[in-house]
């Protein structure tokens, strides 16, 4: 299994980059390589040409706000799940990450190819619909921004223009010392998660929930939003009884159905997973690797 | 409509393997693993899958582990790669890790091996001290068909316990 031959070009700006995009046929951009490049040596993918976007050192960056936090599309999964700075104002970051592919694979992996590629079990779309993340795009018309609600046109495929690429993915970081947590069903460390919960929860010193965030990976082609349970969360002071009738929100929603698993066994995990990660989230830093 | 192989586009790359330099001439489309086995004559690392699930290609990529079948050769141009090859001392010693595999049979056909080590090198510079999940998860991108792990696992912390403490035979 070999790459086809393509027309290779490494831009070192993001100017040359959309210049390429614009003017070239059949192109795409590789960023991180850990899906693009196993779809070239399998070549379901023939492009004519290929921009590669490594040497671009604007793309690669984290920039440490309280007010918002804005990460380069280029910055490697691994940067983003070793910044000390996101460990204590976003650890959900690293939670989800540990769990995607394997440390070979985020060395190279990208949080701007994640997002663009958009495989519906990708943890890394799903903690920033959480976050209600911006993304930031560029082409040959100017800057724009989409919601990350947005972002997903259809199954793998973002809802960006062929001439466009995103540049970054800002959001607001929740208040310091907000509870979360990343839990997934996978048959084995490091694949791909039949369901996946991203989890944040913001509560007062007595223990109530001022605000929740609770969404799905690998239930739709986007990540899934779960409005009813973080409704029931909200408010309440978080138990057991809490917990449970937020998640079994979660059991009658539309699941997709692949060789993988029917979706009436994704709409179980879907309300199984959600209820062990808002406990995960409770219990605390690192509690939801173990569930 | 994809190039024709006649008119592939090439590119003069130079990369350090090993400490030593290599100036080559390649395809764009040649992976990093096709280059180091094919142009450098460097077959320590192997090809299982080509397509990132195996781990038997694993290199480092200025320190940090990376599957070479997912990486272009042009992409590696100006890098410091090392491979399997290099990771012994200069006279020819072997690294702990080596050492540890060799004395608790965590090889069997040795296919996987060059991927493990090299990925197990890295791992040992950041936690030096891993208990045996933790190895266990560190593995998890690496996959043997022979040996069931057990002397895989025990060899990875054989050699932490080498590292720690240079003068200590194995403690098995």
């Amino acid at each position: 299994m070999k790459p086809p031959p393509f027309h290779y070009y490494d831009p070192g700006t993001v100017q040359e980059a959309i210049a390429l995009l614009g003017s070239l046929d059949n192109a795409k951009l590789l960023a991180g390589g850990q899906s693009l490049m196993p779809m070239l040596n399998m070549r379901y993918v023939l492009p004519d040409h290929v921009i590669d976007l490594n040497r671009i050192p604007e793309l690669s960056h984290i920039d440490e706000s309280e007010d918002r936090i804005v990460i380069g599309a280029m910055t490697r999964q691994r940067e983003i799940e070793r910044s000390e700075f996101l460990a204590r104002r976003c650890p959900i970051f690293r939670e989800a990450l540990i769990q995607v592919g394997h440390r070979q694979t985020r060395n190279r992996g990208t949080i701007g190819g994640s997002l663009c590629h958009l495989d519906p079990a990708a943890e890394l779309p799903a903690v920033l619909a959480a976050l209600d993340a911006t993304i930031h795009v560029t082409g040959p018309q100017g800057s724009r921004e989409v919601p990350i609600a947005e972002f997903p046109a259809f199954y793998m495929t973002p809802a960006i223009e062929l001439d466009e690429l995103v540049t970054s993915i800002s959001f607001e970081p929740w208040p310091e010392g907000h509870k979360s947590a990343f839990v997934e069903f996978a048959r084995r460390p490091g694949d791909f998660a039949i369901v996946g919960v991203a989890a944040l929860l913001a509560t007062n010193d007595a223990g109530e929930v001022l605000r929740a965030a609770v969404t799905l990976a690998g239930v739709a082609a986007g990540p899934v939003r779960c409005s009813a349970a973080e409704e029931q969360l909200v408010g309440a002071g978080i138990g057991d009884d809490l917990i449970r009738v937020a998640a079994e929100t979660c059991r009658d929603i539309d699941a997709m159905e692949d060789v993988h698993a029917p979706s009436s066994y994704r709409q179980h995990l879907a309300a199984e997973l959600v209820a062990r990660a808002v406990q995960a989230a409770v219990d605390g830093p690192g509690a939801g690797l173990s569930r | 409509m994809s190039m024709t192989p006649e008119a592939t586009d090439r590119r003069s790359i130079s990369v350090t393997v090993n400490g030593q330099r290599h100036d080559v001439d390649v395809e764009t489309r040649l992976t990093l693993a096709d280059c180091l086995r094919h142009r450098l004559g460097l077959t320590g690392t192997h090809l299982g899958c080509e397509h990132g699930v195996c781990g038997a290609c694993t290199v480092l990529v200025n320190g940090n582990t990376a599957r070479s079948c997912l990486m272009l050769a042009v992409q590696a141009d100006g890098a410091e790669i090392a491979t399997v090859e290099g990771i012994a001392s200069e006279n020819g010693e072997w690294h702990p890790l080596q050492k540890a595999f060799h004395e608790h049979h965590a090889l069997q056909c040795g296919f996987c091996t060059a991927g493990i080590l090299t990925s197990m090198v890295e791992f040992l510079q950041e936690n030096p001290d891993p208990d045996e999940p933790e190895v266990r998860e560190a593995l998890s991108g690496n996959i043997c068909r022979c040996t069931g792990y057990q002397g895989i696992v025990q060899a990875v912390l054989d050699a932490a316990r080498r590292l720690r403490s240079p003068n200590q035979e194995s403690s098995s």
